[in-house]
């Protein structure tokens, strides 16, 4: 990080110039704050000293989330004062800046923000976000995390992820961490727990229990703590998921080969089944994000591929029909919030690897190389992912940006596996 | 000789004479004096002595008729209890498969062969087949076909007449190895379904 001193010698050079960073340059970037923005470019935002009692903490919560969003080219020296009254803008474009965050604490805990737009030399949003929790608590923090998305969503027009968790098994139970890597801590109440999945309003959860009498689908609401079985008694009963709507729960069941069930929440009515596997095993469903179909892993073929149906079971077509990788081994698939992409895992010499399919153009991108890499599932915001690698020596959970192919490790210490990203909540929790 | 030896001589042999010519009585004998009450006690404990004595005997052969009884039953109890552990321990045995395979080969099928008339002499035995894989592939898909290979060696129980409601099946998928490590030998132990009895298991008969 250069000092203020050079800065200012920087600033004092550009200050010559005769063209100040005008609309057209701005737009020459292909960014423009607050209206457009386009894909591949990462506007520069400048993130100001802070002064305060937990100044440290929310600086580096806020400058990391938007950091990991990884759709902001993030600039906070660690040195320097909080300015006050009018910024030299001109002062931050030269360091590339096109907008400058200016936060700082409340009187009652809140946080005061303050987005300069720094070619228009004007500030373009400020808002005060109340923050009712205890200072560097858990609640704390994702309330914070709240703020970041915001502020993401007023320079790129998309909402950040900072303000989600991630569930994932850990020694035979469910675990949660926040999507920062903080507070890793596991999910009260869950004894044996394997394959989590959330309710789209991150109100409860589900997840597969392993008991000496076999597998069990539990659906738990993490509000109240209560928890009941929703699979039905014999053979196995694994992999739910929850339909976009939020009403329905699948999962696959079976004695002999295993078939995808759908079973409504609200009661009422009993199970339809999906799939007609024939003895074959059908498993891992993913809802389109509309709800009308459903990506899975099937094993009809004799090895498992994925395949996709109309959530009714019509129509089940193979997916990754593409000839990549020396085995047919396909599984695992999880479709993007954005309906555009099935991420899945992929045995490529001997080793799991994470690819993602178009759905357009059914082009396969591999994503990871070193280590064995399964169980991809994808954030809110379509583009990162959560997987589970080896490459670290033990497994843990990693998060990828599918357009950048930034890789951070999410979880350390002893082994973790299928992760589940949570859905953005309403309101900080 | 003098004449008086003579004449005692003469007398000796006149004395001889005479007795051997008349034996002088002996006095009579005393007359015992019969007490029956003596007598009747004297065999009382005659027969009473006996009496103990064959009780004695036929106790002693009755205890050890006993011993020889407890210890036949014993003896039968054990080796029905061995034999009662041959049929469980063959009752245990798993069966194996091929990688991502779910099919039985032919010595799984004589190991399920050996399973049947157990199953038979027992109508009121259910039981409980788990399904497992090795650690190769994904864990959700083993979780699968780990049912199928429940599925596949409850299928041929079934055809041997086993009813089908006595035989649950479940499946651990690669989550409960029997042997660690990632090579052959013990990926080979862990391919496999085992047999486990849940209700009827204490009060087995012999097929």
């Amino acid at each position: 990080m250069t000092t203020l001193r050079s800065l200012l010698a920087a600033v004092a050079v550009l200050s010559a110039l005769t063209s100040p960073l005008d609309a057209d340059a701005q737009e020459q970037q292909g960014v423009r704050i607050g209206l457009t923005y386009t894909a591949g470019t990462r506007p520069g935002l400048y993130v100001l000293p802070m002064a305060g009692a937990y100044a440290d903490s929310i600086r580096a919560i806020l400058t990391r989330d938007l950091d990991f969003g990884d759709r902001i080219s993030v600039i906070a020296p660690d040195s320097g004062v909080a300015p006050t009254g009018s910024l030299n803008y001109r002062l931050y474009g030269a360091l590339g800046a096109a907008a400058v965050l200016q936060a700082s604490e409340q009187v009652g805990g809140g946080v005061k923000i303050v987005l300069h737009e720094v070619g228009a030399a004007r500030v373009m949003n400020t808002r005060e976000f109340p923050v009712d929790a205890e200072p560097l608590s858990i609640e704390w923090r994702m309330a914070l995390h709240a703020v970041s998305d915001e502020i993401e969503r007023w320079i790129t027009g998309v909402a950040g992820i900072a303000s989600t968790r991630v569930l994932y098994n850990r020694n035979g139970t469910l675990w949660q961490v926040d999507s920062d890597g903080a507070n890793p801590r596991p999910v009260p109440g869950v004894g044996s727990g394997i394959q989590p999945a959330w309710h789209p309003s991150g109100r409860s959860i589900a997840y597969t229990e392993l008991a000496d009498d076999g597998t069990h689908v539990v659906v738990r609401d993490l509000v109240n703590g209560t928890a009941r079985r929703v699979s039905f008694g014999e053979g196995t009963n694994i992999t739910p998921t929850f339909s976009p709507d939020g009403k329905t729960l699948v999962f696959s069941s079976g004695i002999d080969g295993t078939d995808l069930w759908a079973v409504p929440l609200a009661g009422g009515e009993g199970p339809v089944r999906v799939t007609v596997g024939r003895g074959t095993e059908n498993l891992s469903p993913s809802f389109s994000p509309d709800g009308r179909r459903i990506a899975f892993a099937s094993g009809r073929l004799g090895r498992p591929e994925v395949y996709i149906t109309d959530a009714d079971g019509a129509n089940p077509q193979w997916l990754t029909t593409t000839g990549f990788g020396d085995q047919s081994y396909r599984s695992d698939p999880s479709w993007s919030p954005d309906g555009r992409h099935v991420a899945f895992q992929t045995q490529i010499e001997g080793r799991f690897q994470v690819a993602t399919i178009n759905l357009r153009d059914r082009s396969v991108k591999q994503h990871t190389i070193e280590g064995a890499n399964e169980q991809p599932s994808w954030a809110p915001d379509a583009r990162h992912l959560v997987f589970t690698s080896s490459r670290s020596g033990t497994r843990q959970l990693w998060v990828l940006d599918t357009e950048s192919g930034r890789l951070r490790q999410l979880t350390h210490g002893s082994a973790a596996r299928m992760g589940a990203w949570s859905p953005r909540f309403a309101g900080s929790r | 000789m003098s004449f008086r030896n003579i004449s005692l001589s003469l007398l000796a042999v006149v004395a001889v004479g005479a007795a051997a010519c008349a034996p002088p009585a002996p006095p009579p004998p005393p007359v015992p004096v019969i007490n029956q009450d003596s007598i009747d006690a004297a065999e009382r404990a005659r027969v009473e002595a006996e009496r103990v004595r064959a009780e004695n005997e036929a106790r002693a052969r009755a205890e050890a008729a006993e011993r020889d009884r407890l210890a036949a039953e014993a003896r039968a109890r054990a080796e029905m209890e061995t034999r009662l552990n041959a049929a469980r321990t063959a009752f245990a045995n798993a069966i194996y498969y091929d990688l991502d395979r779910s099919e039985l080969k032919p010595e799984s099928r004589t190991v399920l062969d050996a399973k049947v008339p157990l199953l038979r002499a027992n109508p009121n035995l259910r039981i409980r087949i788990a399904g497992h894989t090795d650690e190769r592939g994904s864990d959700a898909y083993n979780m699968a076909l780990g049912q199928r290979r429940a599925a596949a060696a409850k299928r041929y129980l079934v055809d041997q007449g086993i009813a089908a409601d006595r035989i649950e099946t479940v499946s651990f998928g690669e989550d409960r190895p029997v042997a660690m490590g990632s090579m052959e030998s013990a990926w080979s132990q862990n391919r496999r379904s085992n047999f486990e009895i849940i209700v009827g298991g204490e009060t087995l008969r012999l097929p």
